[in-house]
């Protein structure tokens, strides 16, 4: 009887993304080389998710992510507990999730890597949401450092000129700020060769999405999740690069061998919104288990998504704009299009969408996006209300019912 | 007084009166979000602009917005939808908030209130670069308007509305310090009319029965209830008369504040030599800020504690919208800075209408109970 319950089934081994090993590696280096630059020498500056990590790559910084800290929180199931802290703290139950928790966090070193290393600098940009410009000045107020600003104007009916002189302009002020902070020059041709690089791992980012294109999908948003992180953290160096090369390369042979995310994949969908990171394992075998596979989202393919508006040879020119039209930045109907250009691209059966009470921004318009779509593609739709992070915003019973009705209308379909 | 009544009754049924405006002058009138409005170019645009409140429901924001969503961005869509605001020509959204953000994109594609201006506003306030894109903005915006109502605006014009601002931003200043200094002169329900009034009265009118009002109030005698112990309030925007009467009911006195429907709205004053744009730009960027805005770490909490300390105060009572951010990120830092000074807080989250009876008036009367006299 013995060693038979941990017998691997092969089925599921089969179907294991292998590039997963590496990934962790190269994030626990990562970690590892954050959480020892004090020892090191190195400077660490507090980034937030959709901000210009490229010029902090250049100056040898090290860019750390309270964001990617929140979701960790939230995959580690600790943010309740977090959250609960903060509110004791008096910040409101109804503020952001990856906020209230990354907040608690600091004065105990708490959560699942006790605590992000100190910053030396603070960068925050406002493209994804209002929220972590109020998040880092209480992070600028508690470790007493400097705070940098990237305002990037958001596009309700298009980028305007004004906007895009006022973005340039600040591009310069940035590196100004890293200049004094660091005390040393910025290296301008190895700006160029990060920038590259960054365009490079965003192109390849993409190419790993885009095979989900193929039915079966070799992947789901699930992997897609969790296979993130090094496009938001690292984006710029050559570590992203040949970690997504090797990645594309086994969705390739795994499209070639017939390996899929989900065994018998009949129903393909979208998912929007960010995850639910205490619940995504729940939420992948749910739909799963209803022969359906989230073959894309929108969360993920942000960070490869204003592509078009970089030029890979004018990197510092032009990275402003590029930075301030992400998906995020732009009004609820261009929104819809980027929607709908990924329900003809991924040929979705389905619409899943996240409410999330923790971001206004992704939110706040959904219901507007749903109609269009149903208008446009007329593909059955569902509205999850939860929180990325915090578990008392989320009612199993309530979406598993939501989840199986949807399902019924899509198999009916 | 004849112009006390005025304002109230202005003040309680704001559409009311710019109908009748609006048949009467044939003036257009453009709604407006926000005190970061650059109010001055719609005036000299010939427009009466109108600041947007709900007016209390807000059942067809459903289809549209989050439960999670503030009273007044929920309020004031339902009101849109409804067909409520069909007398405005045009709406304009000055860049705030996360929710304002997404208000201003459901709004375009859903109400039908005239044109439709998004006047993106940099978020912060405290560098050179952005106080240029500040003045880009309002160039724009101008451009903007005119394309709107299908006018030109002169030089002149621009300056006789910004000088016709400046008058009322500094009768209101004068109003609220009279009263600080003698608060049973006005009661603080009548200050709150003659604030709410402002933001959407003929301004022409307005400077009028400001100048007047303030005139009758030197050597007047009190109108208004004994002062109780001085407090001051701070949050957004405030839109609920019934709070005054409570808070004075309860033995305090309100006597400043820190709103965007309050004193956040009139400081602050435009130059009139040099460029226009530039000195309204500048006004804007100077004044003290909304949260949603960035201008120094601390800035916020510094000026409430000025506040308190200029008009004698006991004590803060912060009234904000539930779910609102910006709002509720600096709570902590501001009563840290608060305590830090010996000065007591209290915090109240209100919604469109005021929760059950008698909760708010409960927390008020023992808050203002035991500040010292």
């Amino acid at each position: 009887m013995t060693g038979n319950s941990q017998t691997p089934d092969p089925e599921k081994e089969k179907r294991k993304i292998k590039s997963v090993k590496k990934m962790k590696e190269i994030m626990t280096n990562y970690y590892m080389d954050a959480k020892t630059a004090e020892q090191t020498g190195k400077k660490v500056a507090w980034i937030t998710s959709g901000g210009p990590v490229e010029p902090l790559i250049v100056m040898d910084i090290i860019p750390v992510y309270p964001e990617n800290h929140g979701a960790m929180i939230g995959a580690s199931k600790m943010g309740v507990a977090l959250c609960e802290k903060s509110e004791e703290m008096g910040y409101s139950r109804d503020l952001c999730s990856y906020a209230r928790a990354d907040i608690a966090c600091a004065p105990v070193n708490g959560g699942p890597i006790g605590g992000l290393p100190r910053p030396d600098m603070l960068v925050c940009c406002n493209n994804i949401c209002g929220t972590v410009l109020k998040w880092y000045e209480v992070q600028a107020r508690y470790f007493n450092v400097p705070l940098f600003i990237l305002d990037t104007p958001f596009s309700h009916t298009g980028f305007s000129d004004e906007a895009r002189k006022y973005v340039r302009k600040q591009v310069d002020e940035y590196i100004d700020f890293l200049e004094m902070v660091c005390r040393k020059k910025c290296d301008y041709d190895r700006m160029a060769e990060v920038g590259k690089l960054s365009v490079q791992g965003q192109r390849l980012w993409q190419a790993v999405l885009d095979t989900a294109a193929n039915k079966p999908a070799p992947m789901s948003a699930f992997d897609a999740f969790f296979h993130l992180a090094l496009i938001v953290t690292l984006r710029g160096t050559s570590v992203v690069v040949d970690y997504y090369t090797g990645l594309l390369e086994e969705m390739k042979e795994r499209i070639a061998s017939g390996i899929s995310a989900v065994p018998n994949e009949k129903y393909r969908l979208l998912w929007d919104n960010l995850p639910i990171w205490y619940r995504t394992k729940w939420l992948s075998e749910k739909f799963a288990a209803h022969d359906a596979c989230l073959v894309a989202d929108t969360y993920t393919s942000a960070w490869c998504g204003s592509l078009k508006y970089i030029d890979e040879n004018d990197f510092l020119g032009t990275m402003a704009e590029g930075y301030s039209r992400i998906y995020l930045n732009i009004g609820v109907d261009e929104m819809s299009e980027t929607v709908i250009e990924m329900i003809d691209k991924y040929d979705v059966d389905g619409f899943v969408m996240h409410s999330n009470r923790s971001c206004k921004p992704y939110s706040l318009g959904q219901y507007d996006i749903q109609r269009i779509v149903q208008e446009k593609r007329k593909i059955p739709t569902l509205m999850i209300e939860a929180d990325m992070v915090d578990e008392r915003s989320f009612s199993e019973s309530q979406i598993e019912t939501r989840i199986d009705a949807f399902m019924e209308v899509l198999k009916a379909g | 007084m004849k112009n006390l009544a005025l304002f109230h009754e202005i003040a309680e049924d704001p559409y009311d009166y710019v109908k009748k405006i609006k048949k009467e002058s044939g003036k257009k009138i453009v709604g407006f979000f926000c005190s970061y409005t650059p109010e001055e170019i719609i005036d000299a645009a010939g427009a009466l602009p109108f600041r947007i409140f709900g007016r209390g429901g807000d059942s067809l924001a459903d289809a549209h917005l989050q439960a999670y969503s503030c009273s007044l961005v929920r309020g004031a869509l339902h009101d849109a939808l409804s067909g409520g605001l069909d007398f405005l020509d045009g709406t304009v959204f000055p860049h705030t908030c996360d929710s304002i953000q997404r208000l201003s994109d459901i709004w375009r594609i859903n109400a039908k209130t005239g044109f439709h201006i998004d006047v993106v506003l940099p978020v912060k306030l405290d560098t050179k670069s952005s106080g240029e894109y500040m003045a880009d903005v309002l160039r724009k915006f101008i451009r903007d308007i005119e394309n709107g109502l299908g006018v030109v605006i002169s030089e002149d014009d621009l300056k006789a509305s910004v000088i016709k601002y400046n008058r009322i931003r500094s009768y209101l200043g004068k109003i609220y310090r009279i009263r600080s200094e003698n608060p049973a002169l006005i009661g603080s329900g009548d200050l709150h009319a003659i604030v709410r009034a402002s933001m959407v009265m003929d301004r022409e009118h307005l400077l009028e029965e400001l100048t007047e009002f303030e005139g009758s109030l030197h050597g007047g005698k009190a109108a208004g209830k004994p002062a109780g112990k001085r407090v001051v309030l701070a949050g957004g925007v405030c839109n609920l008369p019934d709070i005054y009467s409570i808070i004075e009911d309860s033995g305090g006195t309100v006597v400043g504040d820190d709103f965007c429907t309050g004193s956040r709205y009139f400081e602050g004053e435009i130059g009139v030599n040099g460029d226009l744009v530039e000195s309204i730009a500048e006004r804007y960027r100077e004044r003290i800020n909304c949260p949603a805005k960035h201008s120094g770490l601390f800035t916020r909490g510094e000026h409430i504690v000025k506040i308190v300390k200029k008009s004698g105060a006991k004590g803060v009572i912060f009234l904000f919208l539930k779910f609102c951010d910006p709002h509720s990120f600096d709570y902590p830092y501001l009563k840290d800075m608060l305590d830090k000074e010996g000065i007591p807080s209290m915090l109240f989250e209100i919604e469109e209408q005021l929760p059950s009876e008698g909760q708010f008036k409960t927390r008020c009367e023992a808050f203002i109970e035991m500040l010292k006299a």
